[in-house]
């Protein structure tokens, strides 16, 4: 959406991954399509289970070997990664796409010292001495801010500290230089200060490397800092997408809402309410009728002819033809918004906008 | 780590110690009396008094226990009384230190009895040992690494059969066909490995097959489980995810985390075959530990079975301060000290 002028560097279409189970099929992502350009950065935010990992992983081809169904277009340079040979898949995995995971403890390997696990992410794809794959394990975590480097690259995972464990995880991924980084939640296990340095560091080292990045979270306060552009996620489908300023502030779909709702902080409004957004996640296996939000939609009532219940919407692009899709039936989102939404969640804003 | 392992090797002797007295208590103050058992169906009560007295078992329990346990350290003279000793210098036998105690039964010592028979165990359980973890670990890959293909569903199947065989069954049928009616190998009769290794070898590999089979199986079910288990490790997806390649993701970094808990069961295992495999030692005629034990029981043989008790307790402990070595080993974030 930021990308208008720069190609794209990946490009997502209708991407499919559904699981097979003796219950049925799980449905974990179904239509799926984003674009990111190179030194852009793209935050997909959604509540747990709502599919963020598994349409993430299958840039990597994780899902392969497995039984899980994977359909669609997964763009990376130019080239599908749905169709090409495991091998090549391997060949690019750490190389053009790297992924930092959500837990650094246990996404390092306790057995092998920090330094190896780096320097392997290294040898794997440069045909190097192990010395010269050390050096340069030391020289990244040097990079990522960790002390005393060539001392610190014999310790293994347990003698970092969480916030370095994760240093460590961004100096393995970024070690050949991807052009994607996928960063799953990378901050969700650490605490706010220790957040913040991280997400700092991130939004250096893509300047530095001009690299695209896709950054999962449940934290709109992330996406707010980090990302240029934003994919909502519901129920395995993208329900809102667009520009990170213009989501933020003229959001159209109620479960945006109903995030937004729950940081107070991303309008710094201090009598702001944090508002949970009642009910549960929809089942993947038996997804609800008709709009898969309107469970829990408190405007459902607002569509005539219960369309709500009945028809799915589809993501299309706003009324007045900004650079923002939405998957909602609603007709008149914005006063919607204005009028009952804003004022609940941050007065101050409201009584400007007024 | 080295004061590690003292303190382990104190708590052993210890546990030692306390399961000795338990031996002790147990068979020696019984209902039955010892001296009846050592000397036989048709002796005098006479006879019976003297080999009481030549064996301590006149003395109270506790006092057996200390000369019992002081022979260990410094070994002893039979008979005990040291009065009938200087009487028949031509009578004495010497048991030197770890003294385990004399048979009457055997009329030799213990130690002489178990010299025997513990080469016979061991090298059994070692060359068995040898097959089942190389054959276990093999079976278990190649099922993880082809997990719901026709052959994981041939291995696992093939596992349970072999698991579910009585050890006797496969022994019969070994010797039966490979040894007697195709001539593979010769009969097998246990050869001393200081002897001829290439004999000790040849010999030992049906009865070593017949206990491995059974271990096999189990064990290739067992690494099968824990390679499936540690290849949905975060830090598994994480290797595969910077590129690594499937065999050394199965090397180094799924097999290394499986290995943990195999180690421990493999350290056990081992520590109780050492102390003889009954069915195998008695389908194949070595008379190793385990079928020593059966004959000492029969013929009620106390001091030669509480030698046997404290043998295979030993092995245990030391099996157990092993496992938790190799733990340090494989695990860096066990520490030991
Ligand atoms: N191999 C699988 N088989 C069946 N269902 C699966 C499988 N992997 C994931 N799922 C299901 O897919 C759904 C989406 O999972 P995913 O991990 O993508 O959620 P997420 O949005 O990343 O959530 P979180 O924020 O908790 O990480 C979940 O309901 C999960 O149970
Ligand atoms: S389509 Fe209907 S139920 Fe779904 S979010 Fe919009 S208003 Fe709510
Ligand atoms: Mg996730």
């Amino acid at each position: 959406m930021s990308t208008e002028q720069s190609r794209s560097y990946l490009t997502v279409r209708d991407l499919v991954v559904h699981f097979p189970t003796s219950d049925g099929v799980v449905k974990a992502t179904d239509g799926l399509s984003y674009e990111v350009s190179r030194g852009k950065t793209l935050g997909i935010v959604g509540e747990s289970g709502s599919g963020k990992s598994v349409s993430s992983s299958a840039i990597l081809g994780l899902h392969r070997g497995t039984n899980a169904q994977v359909s669609g277009e997964i763009l990376l340079d130019g080239v599908d990664l749905l169709t090409i040979s495991d091998e090549e898949m391997r060949r690019k995995r750490g190389k053009d796409v790297a992924m930092i995971f959500q837990d650094p403890l246990s996404a390092m390997h306790p057995y092998y010292s920090v330094g190896n696990q780096i320097a392997e992410a290294y040898r794997v794809h440069n045909n190097v001495s192990r010395r010269a794959a050390r050096a340069r394990a030391i020289e990244m975590l040097d990079r990522v801010g960790i002390p005393q480097p060539s001392r610190r690259v014999d310790d293994y995972p347990h003698q970092f500290s969480g916030g370095m464990r994760q240093r460590a995880m961004i100096a393995m991924s970024l070690i050949n230089d991807p052009g994607l980084l996928i960063a799953d939640e990378p901050t969700t296990a650490l605490d706010v200060t220790v957040q913040a340095q991280i997400l700092d560091l991130l939004q250096d080292l893509q300047r530095e490397f001009n690299s695209a990045i896709i950054i999962i979270t449940h934290d709109l306060g992330v996406v707010a800092e980090m990302a240029d552009d934003v994919l909502v996620m519901y129920g395995g489908r993208a329900v809102e997408y667009g520009p990170t300023a213009e989501i933020l502030v003229r959001p159209e779909m109620p479960y945006t809402w109903g995030l937004l709702s729950s940081v107070p902080d991303v309008t710094g409004d201090v009598d702001a309410k944090l508002i949970p957004i009642p009910g549960n996640p929809p089942s993947l296996l038996h997804p609800p009728s008709g709009c898969a939000f309107h469970p829990r939609c408190t405007h459902r009532d607002k569509v005539p002819g219960n369309l709500c219940f009945t028809e799915m919407p589809e993501l299309l692009p706003v009324a007045d033809g900004r650079n923002h899709t939405k998957r909602c039936h609603l007709a008149n989102p914005d006063e919607v918004y204005a009028v009952e939404v804003l004022p609940a969640i941050a007065p101050d804003l409201a009584e400007e906008q007024r | 780590m080295f004061a590690y392992i003292v303190r382990r090797a104190v708590i052993g002797v210890a546990l030692l110690i306390v399961m000795s007295l338990v031996t002790f208590i147990l068979f020696f103050s019984g209902a039955f009396d010892p001296a009846r058992n050592a000397c036989g169906k048709v002796c005098s009560p006479a006879q019976i008094e003297q080999t009481s007295k030549a064996l301590g078992y006149d003395k109270p329990i506790l006092t057996q226990w200390g000369s019992f346990l002081a022979g260990i350290v410094v070994g002893r003279d039979y008979p005990l009384d040291k009065k009938v000793r200087e009487e028949n210098p031509d009578l004495v036998t010497h048991c030197a230190a770890p003294c385990l105690g004399y048979s009457m039964v055997n009329t030799d010592t213990v130690n002489n009895v178990l010299k025997s028979a513990i080469p016979i165990s061991v090298s059994i359980a070692l060359v068995a040992f040898v097959f089942w973890i190389i054959g276990g670990l093999l079976f278990g890959i190649i099922a993880a690494m082809t997990k719901g293909s026709f052959l994981d569903r041939g291995i696992v199947g093939l596992s349970l059969i072999f698991y579910a065989f009585p050890t006797f069954v496969v022994g019969s049928l070994l010797l039966r066909f490979v040894a007697i009616k195709w001539q593979i190998f010769a009969l097998p009769v246990y050869v001393p490995l200081t002897q001829s290794p290439g004999l000790w070898f040849t010999n030992l590999i049906l009865p070593a097959v017949t206990l491995a089979l059974f271990y096999m199986a189990a064990y290739a079910r067992m690494s099968r489980a824990f390679i499936i288990e540690a290849s949905t490790e975060d830090y598994v997806r994480t290797a595969k995810a910077k590129g690594v390649k499937k065999v050394p993701l199965m090397f180094k970094h799924t097999l290394r985390a499986a290995l943990t808990p195999l180690v421990t069961m493999a350290g056990l295992d081992l520590a109780i075959l050492l102390g003889g495999a009954i069915i195998t030692e008695d389908v194949f005629g070595f008379h190793g530990l385990g079928l020593l034990a059966v004959t000492s029981n029969s013929r009620q043989d106390l001091p030669t079975i509480v030698g046997i008790v404290l043998l295979l307790s030993t092995f245990v402990i030391i099996a157990n301060i092993v496992v938790d070595i190799l733990y340090a080993y494989i695990d860096p974030r066990v520490r030991l000290d």
